[in-house]
């Protein structure tokens, strides 16, 4: 009896200082986000003067002008907004399409090759992004190209790639290879046989691996530093670090990105609530 | 014939091996031709001469690979605990812990280092050293919690079993047993950590209000507003980068196929 009690008693001291140490990194973790979140709901031009709670911010960010001060909101957030959009859209859908494709001829090819390009692959993914940047900058300056968006776009694909290759290529471990080849034995043409067998198998790994693209294309900044030129094309992440410079983010930032935040949050609840449901069943 | 290597799948890949040689290969190369170029395309290597004559230079580099150490450390000592306590808990609570370790990453990196200077400022702890510290440890610490979480979770819990019944305690079976088959993870994670930190240029500007540069920042400004005399030296200190980017992948080179499963 004793050594129960003992052995309970530890085990809630264990979690006390465990679940209490994963909540106190979780605080710090969360407090610059809360402190984003919560000053989203002030009108102050910085980050930590409170100045009464107001709805300004999100009006200002929604309607494109301040009613109170007579000025417009910077018309290139938006256009930084929309950008960092269409890039990683454009991005992430060429590089589903690009890495599935790959996935499936580097999983046809004999061990020794198949070593090799996957190497080749991984470079990106160590390559730091200003190496990446700087890179690609000088490929562009030796073609001759003029950088802007579809050299941005160009870029994000090379980053975005590898990881689509390493979410689809699980899937075709798993698929049966017989049935595109019966596939194609029944008289579907190649193009067909992608469409119809190999498409719906490989689907869940391209999603993640679109969605991962997504991420890592918005999330993006010095690769893009280098590649973007300098014709005024600017993505939220360039945007805020030359706003930063030069002093004072643009407020309405704040309640932007406390949008995408929850938002982002209610997406992941309801995932999880799905899955949860799913393995209860 | 064109369908017939349409059909052979493993043809699948050339195009995109074409993409990587073109858009990958060719620009390192390039970054390897600059830096023994000089502006006229002459072969020279006064631009590694420069860096090494300059001190400012060479101990920038030498205090940036000490910052990315030290963050890389702290991130170890952080994290470890919090993958093991993460792995240890029971069955439901691990996805939603991991999911919420995950999420601030959602938020633009640039702007939760901002807001983190914000914090400083609130507190009024002056923004140097212990800022840049602290901020680079708050941007990379999940990319360490995860690798290490994901191969505890993957430890067999009869060889736990077995340790215990072989008569160790607790402990001599966290030391023996449990960190021995974590320590992939760690690699990992010293990896994901220590690279974009060695690299880094944004935040340390941001973080230190441009009192402390680091060799990231270095490069950056050779291309930057150096314009384009500043370009060979640059591709010079880029291809140093690049070394010690080689030498960290090396040192994990056995676990790369690890990193890959968990991306």
């Amino acid at each position: 009896m004793i050594t129960k009690i003992s052995i309970d008693r530890r085990n809630i001291w264990g979690r006390v200082v465990s679940q209490g140490y994963l909540w106190l990194l979780l605080v710090v973790l969360y407090a610059p986000i809360l402190l984003i979140i919560i000053f989203s709901f002030t009108k102050s031009k910085v980050l930590g003067n409170w100045t009464g709670f107001t709805l300004g911010l999100y009006e200002n960010l929604f309607t494109g002008y301040d009613l109170s001060d007579q000025v417009r909101v910077d018309p290139n957030l938006y256009r930084a907004l929309i950008y960092t959009m269409v890039i990683a859209f454009s991005a992430a859908l060429v590089a589903t399409l690009l890495g599935t494709i790959a996935a499936v001829g580097i999983f046809n090819l004999k061990q020794r090759y198949r070593k090799g390009v996957m190497f080749l692959n991984s470079i990106p993914m160590i390559n730091p992004d200003i190496i990446t940047g700087i890179s690609l900058f000088l490929l562009f300056v030796f073609l001759g190209i003029s950088r802007g968006l579809v050299t941005v776009i160009i870029a994000h694909v090379i980053f975005c790639t590898p990881y689509v290759v390493l979410s689809v290529m699980p899937r075709l471990t798993k698929m049966n290879p017989n049935i595109y080849e019966a596939a194609l034995d029944l008289g579907a043409t190649p193009v067909k046989a992608f469409n119809k067998v190999l498409i719906p198998e490989l689907w869940p790994g391209m999603i993640s691996g679109f969605i991962l693209s997504l991420t890592l294309s918005i999330d993006d900044f010095g690769v893009t530093f280098f590649t973007k030129g300098s014709n005024g094309l600017e993505t939220l992440s360039t945007f805020i670090y030359s706003d930063a410079r030069k002093g004072g983010l643009t407020p309405e930032l704040r309640p932007l990105f406390s949008l995408i935040f929850l938002t982002i949050l209610v997406l992941l609840i309801i995932s999880n609530l799905r899955t949860s449901k799913q393995i209860k069943k | 014939m064109t369908i017939k290597l349409i059909q052979n799948r493993k043809n699948w890949v050339w195009p995109y091996v074409a993409i990587l040689c073109f858009f990958v290969i060719l620009p390192l190369v390039l970054i390897g031709i600059y830096a023994f170029t000089n502006q006229q395309g002459e072969f020279t290597i006064q631009n590694f001469v420069q860096f090494f004559q300059k001190s400012e230079a060479v101990n920038t580099f030498i205090y940036s690979v000490t910052i990315a150490v030290i963050t890389t450390l702290i991130c170890i000592v952080l994290g470890y605990p919090a993958a093991y306590f993460m792995a240890m808990q029971s069955f439901r609570t691990p996805a939603v812990m991991s999911m919420l370790f995950i999420l601030p990453m959602w938020i633009n990196f640039l702007l939760r280092t901002l807001a983190t200077v914000e914090l400083f400022h609130m507190f009024n702890l002056p923004l140097g050293e212990g800022a840049l510290l602290f901020g680079m440890c708050y941007d990379f610490l999940p990319f360490m919690i995860y690798p290490i979480y994901n191969t505890l979770q993957k430890i067999d819990v009869s060889l736990l079993e077995a340790s215990q019944d072989l008569g160790a305690n607790r402990w001599e079976t966290f030391i023996k047993v449990i960190v021995p088959l974590s320590l992939p993870g760690v690699y990992s994670g010293i990896i994901m950590v220590f690279m974009p930190t060695v690299s880094t240029f944004a935040i340390s500007e941001l973080l230190t209000q441009n009192k402390i540069t680091l060799f990231g920042s270095l490069i950056q400004r050779s291309f930057g507003e150096g314009g384009i005399t500043m370009w060979n030296y640059g591709a010079a200190l880029s291809l140093i980068m690049l070394i010690i980017i080689g030498l960290t992948s090396f040192f994990g080179n056995d676990d790369n196929e690890d990193i890959n499963r968990q991306a």
